[in-house]
């Protein structure tokens, strides 16, 4: 029995030859299991993006790209499997999009000592900023401790500086994700004095009652959220339940996203979340998209996900992997880079105004470079809310950097911490 | 005409009673131990040990380790994934606080840790039966879980919760941590699998595993003919929680090597290694192989064939993939209740015959 079934799973992975191509991209999606929601708009625009820029451009630099799908279920398990499945396809991966703080973690040594470069985009271990013990990973253009400072930031600004007298709560999912920010939100904390207040919430997050109970209780100012998948949908319900004030609600950007408010109605309406990139499909790009993607029937999954906030999210990761595999064509000179390139590409990258206006994206994210120090961009960010009626999220704040005195040391301790445990001389 | 006794003369007691009394089928496990320790470590690649072999490896440990207590002593226990965290966090602890130490007897003490744990949350076995028992082990599941994720200590106040496998050596091979070779890890690996499945074997076919065996039959009657039940029962979970904890631990450090608790070892850990007992057959050392093996390879074979082979895309393939394995679990289970160990004993049977049944 065993032996039959390895036989067969042998004669199935040579089945499963790779694919000749010379630019492989693969896209580790969750397209099942309780973050499907959310993982199934961020592949779609992942893949779309480089489904274009093969339709339209014959792919970058002349060569086209290879699209390896991988199914995790944001599974760490399933994750490395996935890894290692993918990692030799066509040429060789070129660069990992986990979606997956769980799979990052698991993947920053492993992708470190194959070669090939982590781009964890807003995601991930946010010390991996620190491109100088971090080689391989890179987590620009912002991170948690970004996020957090942002949404500290906001509040502040709403409440005229002085938020010393406010009480402002964490629900989070407990895991390494949600517990990232809190390190920035205890410091932040001190430096402005409000009290924090945690609320771990346990995966997949179904089961809020007591935790939102606990806020009824206790009223908070302020709640900001570090959710995913159904735990979305889940606390926004019971916050519009306990008729908690909608606009002191703000999660993270991972917790704003359409199919997350949708579901509670129309009470949902003046939730806020944090993005960093622009919102809708009022760009050039999304026309395009229509006529070369959508059109010739190549849209990834069921194709009615095109301008929801996460489709947008994934759709700018493959931009800036695409723009990444332009830097490094440049600068090797051949358009067949190999990850090694890659990483290259990406610890050179510059998103200008200008590049973005080219690509039919003005004004989409936040300028940024990307250097041997700082991989993790400037840390820039805005607020968007929910419009229940419109049925979108608009922009409510311009880009606003965050808190870089408390995150810069936050960011240099914990990577310290990462290159002594693992005996990592500092490059730069 | 395999697997056949004619002439196959026993002289002394030793040889009467050993594991496998036939000619035929000591061979083939010979034959198994030799390709296992001498070949496949040449042919293996990194897709090979991490996709297939290591979680095959670890899960049978598990299952073996579940098998003595559900399969042999009958006591149900959903608290598995919990166990298994205890062998992770104790090998952690121990990695870290001891570097010095080798990682071997660090996998040792783990297990041992888990075997102290488990005995203490089997303390109401001696009260409780059935489901009831199966509750009370739930509890130790959430609890376990709870706790290593509410106390820094057991995480080294690491910011994001995790725990993160420092690389480690034997013999100046690293067997943990990112740079370790296939062969290396899977060999580690295969030496703990192997030395206890042995233990294993000697332990449920002597006095201890014939006291399980009494109890899982009729606790009263084992009461009345002299079992100790309270021996019997905790010795049960004490050896259980051993495998249980090495196979936690190898998990966390050769496998994975970074864990979240809640997502690594959750209440579906627990079912997942249940499962392989019951479909592998309970009370059945090779069972726990063949468990281990139909759970962990048929999904991998599965998504190889459905998204390699035949291109579907893979949502399609993850959700038929379940639909798959929850199908065939019910159909093997209809057709043999007594999971996969029965089929091969019974594929044995009609193989003596072989090729002249009558």
């Amino acid at each position: 029995m065993k032996l039959k079934l390895m036989a067969t799973a042998l004669a199935a992975a040579m089945v499963a030859g790779p694919a000749m191509a010379e630019l492989t991209i693969v896209d580790t999606s969750y397209r099942t299991g309780p973050y499907a929601a959310n993982g199934i708009p961020f592949s779609d625009g992942y893949q779309d993006y480089f489904t274009l820029l093969n339709e339209r451009d014959g792919g970058i630099g002349g060569e086209r790209i290879n699209l390896v799908e991988c199914e995790t279920g944001y599974n760490t398990e399933k994750g490395v499997e996935c890894y290692e499945s993918t990692k030799g396809a066509g040429n060789g991966a070129l660069v990992y999009q986990p979606l997956s703080t769980g799979i990052t973690y698991q993947l920053i040594p492993k992708a470190t000592a194959d070669g090939i470069p982590l781009h964890t985009m807003g995601y991930g271990r946010t010390s991996a900023k620190n491109g100088s013990v971090f080689k391989w990973v890179f987590n620009y253009p912002a991170n948690y401790w970004d996020g957090a400072s942002h949404a500290i930031t906001h509040i502040l600004n709403e409440n005229g500086g002085d938020i010393s007298d406010r009480k402002i709560a964490l629900v989070y999912h407990n895991s390494a994700y949600g517990k990232e920010p809190i390190r920035t939100l205890e410091n932040l904390a001190e430096k402005h004095g409000y009290e924090l207040m945690l609320l771990p919430v346990d995966h997949p997050g179904q089961e809020q009652k007591s935790q939102w109970l606990q806020i009824r209780r206790e009223r908070p100012d302020n709640v900001i959220m570090w959710g995913w998948g159904v735990m979305n949908q889940v606390a926004i319900q019971e916050a519009v339940n306990i008729r908690y004030p909608m606009d002191q609600f703000i999660g993270i950007w991972w917790s704003g996203s359409e199919n997350d408010v949708k579901a509670a109605g129309a009470r949902a309406d003046g939730y806020k979340a944090l993005t960093f990139h622009n919102l809708g499909d009022e760009y050039p790009v999304y026309d395009d998209i229509r006529e070369y993607v959508v059109g010739s029937g190549n849209a990834a999954g069921a194709g009615d996900q095109i301008g929801s906030v996460l489709y947008n999210r994934g759709m700018y990761a493959a931009m800036l992997a695409a723009e990444a595999i332009k830097t490094a064509q440049e600068m090797h000179g051949v358009s067949s880079i190999n990850a090694d390139q890659m990483r290259d590409g990406m610890e050179n990258l510059e998103m200008t105004e200008e590049k973005m206006a080219a690509l039919g994206l003005p004004n989409f994210g936040p300028e940024f470079t990307v250097s041997c120090e700082n991989h993790g961009g400037n840390g820039f960010g805005a607020v968007s809310q929910w419009d229940a009626e419109a049925g979108e999220f608009e922009l409510i704040t311009d880009y606003y950097q965050s808190d870089q005195e408390i995150i810069s040391k936050l960011v240099a301790e914990d990577s310290q911490q990462f290159a002594e445990e693992n005996g990592i001389e500092p490059r730069c | 005409m395999f697997y056949r006794e004619a002439g196959d003369f026993k002289t002394s007691y030793t040889d009467d009673s050993q594991t496998f009394p036939i000619r035929f089928d000591r061979y083939r496990y010979y034959a198994v131990l030799v390709a296992a320790f001498a070949v496949v470590p040449f042919v293996i690649n990194d897709y090979w040990v991490n996709a297939v072999f290591l979680p095959f490896l670890i899960y049978a440990i598990a299952a073996i380790g579940l098998n003595i207590l559900v399969g042999y002593c009958g006591q149900v226990s959903l608290g598995t994934g919990g166990f298994m965290a205890v062998g992770a966090y104790a090998c952690y602890k121990l990695m870290t606080g001891f570097p010095e130490v080798s990682i071997f007897f660090h996998i040792i003490l783990a297990g041992g840790i888990t075997a102290a744990v488990c005995v203490l949350f089997g303390l109401p076995s001696l009260r409780i039966k059935g489901f009831y028992l199966a509750v009370a082990t739930l509890a130790a599941q959430f609890f376990l879980v709870w706790l290593f994720n509410r106390v820094g200590w057991f995480y080294n106040y690491s910011a994001s919760g995790q725990i993160n496998a420092p690389e480690r050596t034997i013999a100046g091979v690293p067997v943990t941590g990112a740079e370790t070779a296939p062969w290396a890890a899977y060999l580690f690996c295969l030496v703990f699998v192997v030395a206890s499945a042995i233990i294993a074997r000697n332990l449920t076919r002597g006095m201890a595993g014939r006291k399980w065996m009494a109890i899982r039959d009729m606790d009263i009657a084992a009461e009345i003919i002299g079992v100790n039940p309270l021996k019997a029962k905790l010795s049960a979970f004490a050896a259980s929680g051993f495998f249980v904890g090495i196979s936690g631990a190898l998990f966390f450090a050769v496998y994975l090597g970074a864990v979240e608790v809640g997502e690594a070892f959750g209440i579906n850990k627990s079912f997942l290694v249940l499962f392989m007992v019951i479909i592998g057959g309970l009370g059945s050392i090779f069972g726990s192989f063949a468990g281990a093996a139909f759970l962990v390879l048929l999904p991998v074979l599965l998504k190889n064939v459905l998204v390699g082979g035949l291109g579907w895309p893979t949502d399609l393939a993850a959700h038929l993939e379940l639909i798959i394995v929850g199908a065939l679990i019910i159909v093997f289970l209809v057709a043999e209740p007594h999971g996969l160990a029965q089929l091969w004993r019974v594929a044995k049977e009609k193989l003596r015959l072989w090729p002249f049944p009558h």
